[in-house]
């Protein structure tokens, strides 16, 4: 009996040790628990966005979730309105007599939230320390555009200095940045979250400070329970035009779009950025006023690897003769929920330059389609594939455009399912796409360009379709050079046409939010990129 | 007993570091990189990636970020995560509890429920009770989870309204109540087969004649003698089956919004967070293990004709 | 290393596997308690008319043979085609239940192709696999578990230990890792993946009853007469030790079936054009709030299935069992 008594004893302690494991978790999830149950503070608003990948500081962060958090806390120069136009925020004015030396104005008396006066140098070292290599930041290149870059930005080993010669201050609010070329609408650029400027205390510690940002923004931190939400209040030092007019926003992650949407109709939530496709053929019955359907600056296409075996040396009239296959009327109102509106040209309405390009090759029609193609040869063995991550939510609008596709022309195409958008990144870095990939493109600032220099220049970073063509980087070239925003813009409105003749993509559709807000809350705006404007939001 | 105990806990050792090891191996084989997955589909500049990967070790070869992985795991430390620079260990103390909730949750009713019903059924083999009910373990065999998940949000939720379709607060237990019962259907149904199948055995066996002809109460016979005995396949399947039960959590997880371990394991394999993956598959890997010890030491508390030498 | 310590080893063998087997293990490797060869002939004999009584596997095996005849020729059962798309008049179409076997009989999906035809044209990838898988892991487990058990010592310590690290791997969680990896996920990916984390059941079974089996007088009377190696394995150890390990495996194939639904759902399983019912049940949960049906009709395919697999398991496990008579 000895043998089984001690196994009696080893197996209770077992138990007990899993048991032990088990509520000690539980205990600790519970008390988490219990500080974020207790509801949202009088005057706050919630939105459900995710835990940031990221930590928060403003040139680690691209990606949509960690923006929102960026752009509540900081400010930069400025900012843009629902239509595209300019509006100062931190800056006096942004000027320049040649487009490559730019004066900025800070408005005075502007402090960041633990007090520290917000000036032409917390400018001038936030972007230093961004452009550095050693900082490993994401979004750095966006400052290659200043003279120095190259210094602090080696394409290879150490860093010859810590500064850009082109950043010089000039006084306290003012500072001047010269350009290694002509920018006509570097401006444009800096509108971008990623120019914000860091207060002093950053330096002693980044790690720390991406996890507790201190920045110049309408909202200043309180607290981030990961996974959970992040909590911010409304500042009132803040001096902006977009002061908040609640007392502050809580970002609340949720696993599921659904999940999040039951909690809008429910009341647990306020606002939603995006209805998810179970709910969408309901959302406005449901939602009442609260709905919110609006276009932004973002499009879809489907974009030819030029270097494989169905594209390569394509005649651009077989691209042109794919697209008029695609149903877009169709497509955007039955599987798309009309979450998307029929795109006509390259670039979104909503961007300085947009154009009628007076075409039929948005349009479908199946005849000419089928002639088009013909005319241009055909695609090799008449058949290709659309790339896409599967995590996406892209499946089914591939499928519905191959068979749209394959029915209008009889050229078959299947959807290649990447697992995850790793994959599928990958695969275009390495020139690996066997047929098109999905692209997709949100304006970054509002002017034409963004969509055409940063897509289809031949040595552009995001061209991973290879397309080459000696006269549109031409003609970019000549845009660029342009003295002024509107020649330039005009400039780049010939870049267009002239792509609609080369077709380095198949334009699809242009991007509409279909969020919803609670009854709790009203005058929730959406941004030129699709972004819901938080500041304006006022409780009920 | 000690000695059986330590080599058992010794023999875990090559076991717990071969899991382990391949499931990093396959992380490590994947295809796409965390680093460049970070970057998304907008501009970057690969000098930055480079000096990335390097830092992380990630250019280094897989035996030796293996060896560095287990170095930091024996001193407590489960690496930081690439995208957020969070402690994994942090990563995994959030999602754990819910999960261990979850699944002792749904183990309690697989084990009450089951247990009850192969008893009612193993009492009397053959009999009508007993055929409905092995026709219903079929039925909830056949049903994959995610099919009996959405069968019971569409009808509960949807049609009936009682519930909301997904889980709102993951501490809630109430909540849990129907995630837990899709997430311990599959294994209720072989935990009553099991023990109807064995009760039905036992019933036959000549100690069960000895009891009866001794004239001991019905109940004592019952729950003492053919109990213990039926007990042992069913605590044999139990054992092993928290482990599964834990990993099954992913489509539970999933269809119902329970932000426990599946949720974080499915969103850190497509970021490639591979040390999150991992650390998690690690600790499910221990707790498979300890499982299987303790199933083989209750043997010899519910069987006495087994020693532990 | 030791391995007759306690029972425990060779029953553990049972559970695993997200999904089945389990049921059969304690009893399958008791049942392997060798009887003679010429006994063994007349174990089939006495399964096959046992089985031919049991309504539960009539029943069963005419399913999956009408199961099989569909999958090899989707084409008798239906004029339209899984690919085939009416987006335009089709959208969403909800089923006409009066109209058996017309396209429109279970209604059409999110991108207005018949349900009916997709559910027809899926039989085949959830029949592949399950057959697939259940004949490699047949295969693989038996092979490594006849030499683990066999030979002893060494060879079964190796292999017993790299069966546990493989046991070891969370079944879902493993799957998904290896899945993952492959950009072009054909059936035969699949299978494979499935094969490499599921064989390690039947290697226990199998190890569990050579063990038995080789100490019978007649395997230690043919070493004796000298007889080699690969003869005695199979000629005397494999047709008696193959009885548990067929059980294991029939009731263990609804199983794989519900796996690959299982992943395909998750997304890392089939991918387009084959077409799959784990695929289409994960287009259809978008749709689940206002076209329940897009889900419904692939899952109840899945699950009579993995239903009628079982069954047949069931009946099988019962004839060749003797103590379940």
């Amino acid at each position: 009996m000895r043998g089984a008594k001690s196994a009696k004893w080893v197996a209770g302690a077992i138990v007990v040790a899993l048991a032990a494991t088990a509520c000690g978790g539980s205990d600790g999830g519970k008390n988490e628990g219990k500080g974020n149950a207790s509801g949202k503070p009088a005057g706050y608003v919630s939105i459900d966005v995710g835990e940031p990948q990221k930590p928060l500081i403003p040139a680690d962060t691209n990606e949509s979730l960690g923006s929102y958090v960026i752009q509540s806390l900081f400010t930069q120069l400025l900012d843009f309105d629902a239509d595209g136009n300019i509006v100062y925020t931190n800056a006096e004015s942004v000027e320049t007599k040649d487009s490559k030396t730019w004066t900025v104005k800070l408005k005075p008396g502007w402090k960041f939230h633990n007090g520290e006066a917000v000036t032409a140098q917390s400018y001038v070292d936030a972007w230093n320390w961004y452009a550095n290599i050693k900082n490993q930041q994401q979004n750095s290149f966006w400052y290659a555009d200043i003279a120095g870059y190259a210094d602090v930005h080696p394409a290879k080993g150490e860093p010859k200095a810590d500064k850009m010669s082109g950043l010089k201050v000039v006084d306290e609010t003012t500072f001047t940045i010269e350009l290694t070329e002509k920018v006509p609408y570097f401006n444009y650029k800096l509108g971008y979250a990623t120019w914000a400027p860091l207060p002093k205390a950053f330096y002693a510690d980044p790690k720390a400070f991406g996890t507790k940002p201190i920045g110049n923004g309408p909202y200043k931190f309180e607290k981030w329970d990961r996974k959970k939400l992040i909590q911010v209040s409304a500042f009132d030092g803040y001096q902006g035009p977009n002061k908040a007019k609640n007392k502050g926003i809580l970002f609340k992650n949720y696993a599921t779009v659904e999940a999040a949407y039951q909690d809008l109709v429910s009341g647990n939530l306020d606002i939603i950025r995006q209805v998810g496709p179970t709910d969408l053929p309901k959302y406005k019955q449901d939602l009442g006023d609260g709905a919110i359907e609006q276009p932004y600056a973002a499009v879809q296409s489907l974009v030819p690897a030029f270097y494989s075996k169905s594209f390569k040396d394509i005649d651009p009239k077989v691209l042109q003769g794919l697209s008029m296959a695609i149903d877009r009327d169709t497509i955007t109102k039955t599987v798309l929920n009309n979450t998307r509106s029929p795109a006509t040209s390259f670039t979104p309405p909503q961007v300085k330059g947009n154009q009628d390009l007076g075409t039929d090759v948005f349009t479908y029609n199946p005849e000419k389609a089928k002639k088009l193609i013909q005319e241009g040869g055909g695609v090799p063995e008449n058949k290709f594939t659309i790339q896409y991550n599967a995590d996406g939510g892209h499946k089914e609008w591939v499928t519905a455009v191959c068979e749209s596709i394959r029915k209008a022309t009889g050229v078959d195409c299947v959807g290649d399912a990447k697992p995850d958008f790793a994959t599928d990144l990958e695969s275009r870095d390495n020139d690996q796409v066997k047929g098109m990939y999905r692209g997709g493109w949100v304006a970054d600032y509002p002017v034409n360009v963004n969509f055409l220099k940063e897509l289809y220049h031949s040595n552009a970073e995001s061209n991973n379709g290879r397309f080459k063509d000696a006269e549109v980087d031409a003609l970019m070239a000549k845009a660029d050079k342009a003295n002024s925003l509107e020649e330039s813009v005009k400039g780049y409105q010939e870049v267009e046409k002239k792509i609609l003749e080369k077709m380095p993509a198949i334009p699809l559709w242009y991007y509409r939010i279909n969020g919803g807000h609670g009854k709790n809350v009203d005058n929730v705006a959406v941004d030129f990129h699709g972004d819901l404007e938080l500041t304006g939001v006022t409780v009920k | 007993m000690g000695r059986y105990v330590a080599r058992r806990l010794l023999q875990m050792i090559p076991v717990f570091i071969g899991s382990t090891f391949l499931i990093f191996a396959m992380m490590y084989a994947l295809p796409g990189d965390p680093v460049r997955a970070l970057m998304g589909d907008q501009s970057f500049d690969p000098a930055i990636l480079a000096a990335k990967r390097h830092e992380l070790g990630l250019d280094l070869p897989l035996w030796q970020q293996y060896v560095n992985y287990l170095t930091g795991l024996l001193q407590g430390d489960f690496g930081t995560e690439i995208g957020s620079g969070r402690p994994i260990a942090d990563i995994i103390a959030d999602a754990f509890p819910v999960t261990i909730r979850l699944t002792l949750f749904a183990f309690t009713f697989m084990v009450i429920v089951g247990i009850g019903l192969g008893v009612v059924a193993g009492l009397k083999p053959n009999s009508i009770r007993d055929r409905g009910l092995l026709g219903l373990t079929l039925v909830l065999i056949s049903m994959p989870s995610f099919v009996l998940g959405y069968l019971m949000q569409y009808v509960f939720a949807f049609q009936l309204g009682w519930i909301t379709p997904t889980v709102q607060d993951s501490e809630n237990m109430g909540d849990l109540l129907l995630p837990a019962i899709v997430l311990g259907s599959l294994s209720l149904a072989y935990v009553a087969r099991l023990t109807r199948t064995s009760m039905a055995e036992n019933l036959r066996a000549d100690y069960m004649r000895t009891a009866v002809a001794k004239g001991l109460p019905r109940r004592r016979i019952v729950g003492v003698h053919l109990m213990r005995n039926s007990l042992v396949p069913v605590v044999t399947f139990l054992g092993t089956d928290i482990g599964n039960l834990m990993t099954g959590a992913i489509v539970t997880e999933g269809i119902f919004n329970v932000q426990g371990v599946g949720d974080a394991v499915y969103e850190a394999l497509f970021r490639r967070e591979g040390a999150t993956v991992v650390g998690i598959a690690s600790l499910i890997v221990l707790v498979y293990l300890l499982c299987s010890l303790l199933v083989d030491l209750l043997y010899a508390v519910l069987d006495p004709r087994i020693r532990y030498a | 290393m030791p391995d007759k310590t306690a029972a425990p080893e060779a029953t553990e063998a049972a559970a695993k596997t997200a999904t089945t087997t389990v049921t059969t293990a304690p009893d399958a490797v008791l049942s392997a308690n060798a009887p003679k060869p010429e006994k063994a002939r007349s174990l089939w004999s006495d399964a096959w008319r046992d089985l031919r009584g049991n309504p539960l596997f009539l029943i069963s095996s005419a399913l999956i043979l009408l199961l099989l005849v569909i999958s090899a020729f989707p084409g008798l059962f239906t004029s339209a085609s899984p690919r085939d798309a009416d987006l335009a008049n089709h959208y969403l179409q909800p089923p006409n239940w009066g109209h058996l076997f017309a396209p429109d009989w279970f209604g059409y999906d999110g991108q207005g192709r018949s349900i009916y035809a997709r559910v027809i044209y899926g039989a085949r990838a959830s029949i592949l696999v399950g057959v697939g898988v259940t004949l490699l892991v047949t295969i693989v487990g038996t092979i490594v578990g006849m030499l683990a058990g066999y030979f002893g010592g060494l060879t079964d310590s190796l292999l017993s230990r790299i069966t546990d690290i493989f046991m070891g791997i969370p079944f879902m969680l493993g799957a998904l890792v290896v899945l993952t990896s492959f950009a072009n996920r054909a059936i035969w990916v699949v299978i494979l993946a499935l094969v490499f984390l599921g064989w390690t059941t039947i290697a226990r079974v199998a190890r569990g009853a050579v063990v038995t089996i080789k100490q019978a007088d007649y395997v230690v009377a043919a070493k004796a007469l000298g007889g080699s190696t690969t003869r005695i394995l199979l000629k005397h150890i494999l047709p008696n030790a193959l009885a548990p390990i067929i059980v294991v495996a029939t009731i263990a194939l609804g199983g794989y079936i519900a796996a690959e639904a299982t992943l395909s759902y998750l997304g890392v399983g089939l991918a387009d054009p084959t077409v799959s019912w784990g695929v289409d049940v994960s287009s259809g949960r978008e749709q689940l709030r206002n076209a329940p049906f897009v889900l419904i009709v692939p899952s109840v395919m899945v699950s009579i299935t993995v239903l009628a697999f079982l069954m047949f398991g069931d009946a099988v496990r019962n004839a060749l069992d003797p103590k379940m008579r």
